[in-house]
């Protein structure tokens, strides 16, 4: 599944970017294969989100997170 | 020496930059860019300059601030490429943090490596080896608490004794070569490489790093967290904030505003009983002083403005306010950070455009900018009071009275019209960028006071000393333009007044001079002029004077129509202006040239259109270009046109 379906306080684990313009971006943040996160909560009607990664927050929209795929 | 500061956003940067040159630092440009370029020098060191580049993720640009860095860093040819670069690290976020630097490392940069807020990791129970870190990482690394200054000295020291020991291995193979200029490679090589460079660094990071029992200190934040963007109580803080924000820009600038205005009054007036009269003297006393007074006002508004920025930025809550509006701004071509400019144009644009910084995409940024002066800013309030007063009746319907109706309408249409527009301006813009948020939500933080100063500070002189130039320029056009005409027909027109006969018409004659010098100076005969354009809308030649006057600035409005008519300087109450202007009728059809057609037609056209050039200046200082603030001008001159003519014609 990709990582905008992660339901609430669930942790997964990265297991691919899809090729996209932004996903350098997704990689430098710290989103990339074997990285586990945990969504946190989000925002009024569900868009964007927040993510915990090592420890720090990052929120993404949805659409962005619908290329990170994972387990 | 010439040492650059780099670093995550959120890293603490700043106050290293600020700890490190007090209060010697200096804003200036980078060429072709709209981002400041703060530079200053080491304490105690003339011949040590300190560069404060912009928060930057990656050495592959993704906004305008990482493209400085990148142009910086990479560029040996560049002026302002350093000797040694210190990365400001965020020790509590040591993975993401140390992406960077290694990237910078191994372009063959010169390093020291400073770990901030090593009070965090000890909240946070993460325990640090420094040694081994320093090992792996083959860089000096310095332990700082930026905001309690901890370390500084120890960083200072660093720098001054820095001796680069030649070219160092670098931390992931192949991917700079160190000879050559660097070519930013395609999306698809950065992400293979920036995959490859964090597994190599979180190797890294694991043998250095070791977390002691539970991080009950993040915990504590994303608690406050579920507060701040709950649909409720997130979306009442924040409405809360915006009120109080309001609140000062609107109310709290006023009496600091009132000085300003009144110190200026004070001096026009002594330097013309002191200096002989003459051109000189009027330029100085009509032309000049105004117009650096009309620069000097604004400086309240935009210092209030930028305190309560800076506590949203400073403190982490700004990130939230995105978090929970960009949803709803998306739909418009803008974005969760277009909110603050968007509301603060209530009061007054400038601010509100200069606070457009914050915004990292440039699209959404042009766009914020383009729309936010048809919010209905406080200088159009005079001008609305004066026309409701005139043709709005006193009535009442339900609970509401209308005179208070009809104001708040001119409001929601500024609002309304502000979103459209931005929609229009969505399709036509070409994005360089694509549209994203992948943004940290950073830990929340007491903001440091001296920061603000220094942040205030340079708020304030970029305006003064940028915009500035531009508005006394115009001004003193614009006061040429009214004092002066053809010499023979303002003479003419003058010797046709009766001269006083007593003590007592004296200052009538005076008003009525004025007002004949008004009618045939340059300004009164362009308004003449364009009289017939304006007839479709229901305004007279008189209107169109004080429309082109209050080009200056909107309230100038008042001012005008008091001395087209006459009626003194006592129109600050509004009853002689009043009176006077109730009873103006058509010369032609002998109708009432105020009536409820002309004075709402009147108030839409002010609400729309672009009457006031200091907001033109500083579009032009923030978007670097003539042509932003020009499109801006035609199009919201356009729109109150059409939307005034339309207004009349119905009401007619």
């Amino acid at each position: 599944m990709t990582l905008d379906k992660l339901t609430k306080n669930r942790t997964a684990t990265i297991t691919h970017i899809r090729q996209n313009s932004i996903a350098p971006k997704l990689v430098e943040m710290g989103l990339y294969p074997g990285k586990r996160v945990t969504l946190l909560f989000k925002a009024p009607m569900g868009d964007p989100i927040a993510l915990d990664i090592d420890g720090y927050t990052l929120s993404l929209r949805k659409e962005e997170a619908s290329f990170v795929e994972v387990d | 020496m010439k040492v650059a500061l780099v670093g995550n956003p959120n890293s603490g940067k700043t106050s290293v930059f600020n700890q490190l040159t007090g209060l010697n630092q200096k804003v200036g440009n980078y060429p072709g860019i709209t981002v400041d370029k703060k530079i200053g020098r080491l304490n105690g060191d003339k011949n040590i300059s300190v560069l404060d580049l912009p928060g930057s993720y990656s050495i592959y640009p993704k906004s305008a601030d990482e493209e400085v860095v990148t142009r910086v860093l990479t560029d040996r040819n560049n002026p302002n490429y350093p000797d040694l670069v210190v990365v400001i690290a965020d020790i509590s976020n040591l993975e993401r943090n140390l992406l960077l630097f290694s990237q910078i490392h191994d372009l063959g940069l010169p390093t020291i490596l400073a770990l901030n807020m090593i009070d965090v990791a000890k909240r946070r129970s993460l325990e640090i080896d420094i040694d081994k870190l320093s090992e792996l990482f083959r860089t000096q690394i310095v332990r700082l608490n930026a905001r309690k200054g901890i370390g500084i000295k120890e960083l200072k020291e660093k720098i001054r004794s820095f001796e680069f020991n030649g070219s160092l291995e670098p931390i992931l193979e192949g991917e700079f070569d160190r000879n050559e200029l660097l070519t930013i490679p395609p999306k698809t090589v950065q992400r293979e490489f920036a995959e490859k460079r964090n597994r190599r660094v979180s190797q890294m990071v694991r043998f250095a790093l070791r977390q002691h029992g539970e991080d009950i200190f993040s915990r504590n934040h994303r608690r406050v967290d579920k507060i701040m963007t709950h649909p409720v109580s997130g979306y009442l803080i924040f409405l809360g904030i915006l009120f109080l924000m309001f609140q000062a820009i609107y109310a709290w600038a006023e009496w600091p505003m009132d000085l300003i205005d009144n110190v200026f009054l004070g001096l026009s007036r002594g330097v013309k009983q002191t200096l002989p009269a003459g051109v000189f003297t009027n330029l100085i006393a009509e032309g000049l002083i105004p117009g650096v007074g009309g620069v000097v006002i604004f400086i309240p508004q935009i210092a209030l403005l930028f305190t309560f920025i800076f506590l949203m930025e400073e403190t982490g809550y700004m990130a939230r306010v995105v978090f929970i509006m960009d949803r709803l701004m998306r739909p418009f071509g803008l974005n969760g950070r277009s909110v603050v400019p968007l509301i603060s144009g209530v009061a007054c644009a400038i601010p509100a455009i200069m606070a457009t910084r914050t915004i990292d995409n440039w699209k959404e940024r042009m766009i914020t900018i383009m729309v936010t002066p048809l919010m209905s800013c406080s200088a159009r309030l005079p001008v609305y009071t004066l026309l409701i007063a005139l043709i709005i009746p006193d009535m009442t319907v339900g609970v509401f009275n209308l005179k208070g109706l009809v104001l708040l309408g001119l409001y929601l249409a500024g609002l309304v019209a502000a979103l459209l527009v931005a929609m229009i301006f969505k399709f036509m813009v070409k994005a360089k960028h694509k549209s994203f948020l992948i943004m940290e939500l950073p830990l929340y933080k007491m903001p440091r006071w001296e920061n603000l100063l220094v942040t205030v500070l340079e708020k304030v002189k970029v305006f003064v000393w940028e915009a500035g130039k531009v508005i006394v320029a115009i001004s003193i056009i614009l006061w040429v333009l009214a004092s002066y005409g053809p010499v023979d027909r303002i003479d003419e027109a003058v010797n046709r007044i009766p001269k006083p006969v007593n003590e007592l018409d004296i200052s009538g004659y005076e008003n009525k001079v004025a007002a004949a010098r008004l009618s045939n100076s340059y300004i009164g005969i362009i308004g003449n002029a364009i009289e017939p354009v304006l007839r479709p809308l229901g305004y007279n030649w008189q209107i169109g004077i004080a429309l082109i006057t209050s080009f200056a600035a909107r309230e100038v409005f008042v001012g005008s129509m008091a001395t087209i008519y006459s009626v003194g300087e006592n129109f600050q109450e509004g009853e002689s202006l009043l009176k006077r202007m109730q009873n103006e009728r058509n010369p032609n059809t002998g109708e009432l040239v105020y009536n409820l057609a002309s004075g709402v037609s009147l108030m839409i056209f002010y609400a729309f259109a672009m009457q006031c050039m200091s907001t033109l200046a500083i579009v032009l200082r923030e978007t670097k270009s003539w042509k932003w603030p020009f499109i801006q001008m035609i199009y919201m001159t356009t729109l109150a046109y059409v939307a005034a003519l339309i207004t009349f014609q119905i009401l007619k």
